[in-house]
């Protein structure tokens, strides 16, 4: 069989999702966001919430997002994305409404937000890309960044005298009332994404059921923010930040 | 025998090099002394004979510009 006869429409098993727009994503070479956008494509498609489904953009790396998928986006003020969230869910309770945020989006400015929205149960589901950096501003210190982790603004590593602990956002939305699904996941390895992928469905179908609020972090590298190579960050993401940021799924009401 | 192939969309490609760490049989590598038009190498298969075409490259594409065919050979 030649190279000619075996690229064909018919052999096609796996490419670029439908939803993916062909504008070329800014992201830094390797960045996790490109792999969150390809699931989050695939799993409205295959939910074929093409035409009802709103993503609700941070400030931050992600600012852009609206530019990649295609589908309805709002942007959002700093922090402030569970809030439009909310406000959309209510007016069209029959669209999927997801917010997409950084940790600095989430975790600092908008800890407030999001807290309170997973505490009154809205039928929204974030999805929460934690990699412990500012990457968008330069690699300054976020909430998220580990104990003793050199950053732009602590380059001497993260003192807790100084700057106190980490912020564990999961841990604590997990003790929320009015929260139905909460998970851990990460997309550095195959099998890393393809359960990065089923808890998003089962986030984006808790939603559409109207059973609570959702809660997805991924914990992700910034090569350009930590100074490495991609491949590089994933060690070191396995390594450390997953000792803080232990995977799995932490909270599911229906089980 | 399952035989497979990749296409690369080497406009997209930032070089990044997750796809070379995932291919269970090595059969990726980064061009030599070429970029691409937005200055970034990119990949390529040196060997396409020995691809089964696992789909692991294409999942760990955080740019989705490898696309896989594959075909179960009589």
């Amino acid at each position: 069989m030649t190279k000619e006869e075996l690229i064909r429409p018919e052999n096609l098993v796996c490419g670029k999702p439908a939803l993916m727009n062909d504008v070329p994503m800014h992201y830094c070479p390797g960045c996790s966001h490109g792999m969150v956008h390809k699931i989050i494509a695939e799993v409205i498609e295959e939910m074929q919430l093409e035409e009802r489904s709103v993503g609700i953009c941070p400030v931050g790396c992600a600012v852009f997002a609206y530019r990649y998928l295609d589908i309805d986006w709002q942007e959002a003020a700093h922090g402030r994305a569970p809030a439009v969230a909310t406000a959309i869910k209510h007016l069209w309770p029959d669209r999927l409404v997801f917010t997409y945020q950084g940790d600095g989006d989430l975790a600092c400015i908008g800890a407030c937000e999001t807290i309170h929205a997973l505490n009154r149960g809205e039928n929204i589901t974030i999805i929460f890309i934690n990699n412990a950096i500012y990457g968008m501003t330069g690699g300054q210190m976020a909430p998220t960044t580990l104990v003793g982790m050199k950053t732009a603004t602590c380059p001497y590593g993260r003192d807790v005298k100084l700057h106190g602990y980490p912020l564990n956002m999961t841990d604590l939305a997990v003790n929320l009332e009015g929260t139905a699904f909460v998970s851990r996941q990460s997309v550095h390895t195959v099998a890393a994404i393809r359960k990065a992928k089923r808890a998003i469905r089962h986030a984006f179908e808790n939603s559409m059921n109207g059973i609570g609020s959702n809660m997805v972090e991924i914990v992700s590298t910034c090569s350009a923010g930590w100074k490495t190579t991609p491949v590089e960050a994933n060690k070191w993401m396995e390594e450390n930040m997953f000792k803080f940021y232990k995977l799995g799924d932490l909270k599911d009401i229906q089980h | 025998m399952i035989k497979g192939a990749i296409v690369v969309d080497t406009e997209r490609c930032k070089g990044c090099m997750l796809c070379i760490e995932a291919c269970p049989l090595n059969l990726l590598s980064l061009v030599e002394r070429k970029v691409n038009q937005r200055g970034y190498p990119y990949i390529q298969q040196h060997d396409w004979e020995s691809c089964t075409g696992c789909t692991s490259c294409a999942v760990v594409c955080p740019d989705g510009c490898i696309t896989v065919y594959r075909k179960k050979e009589d």
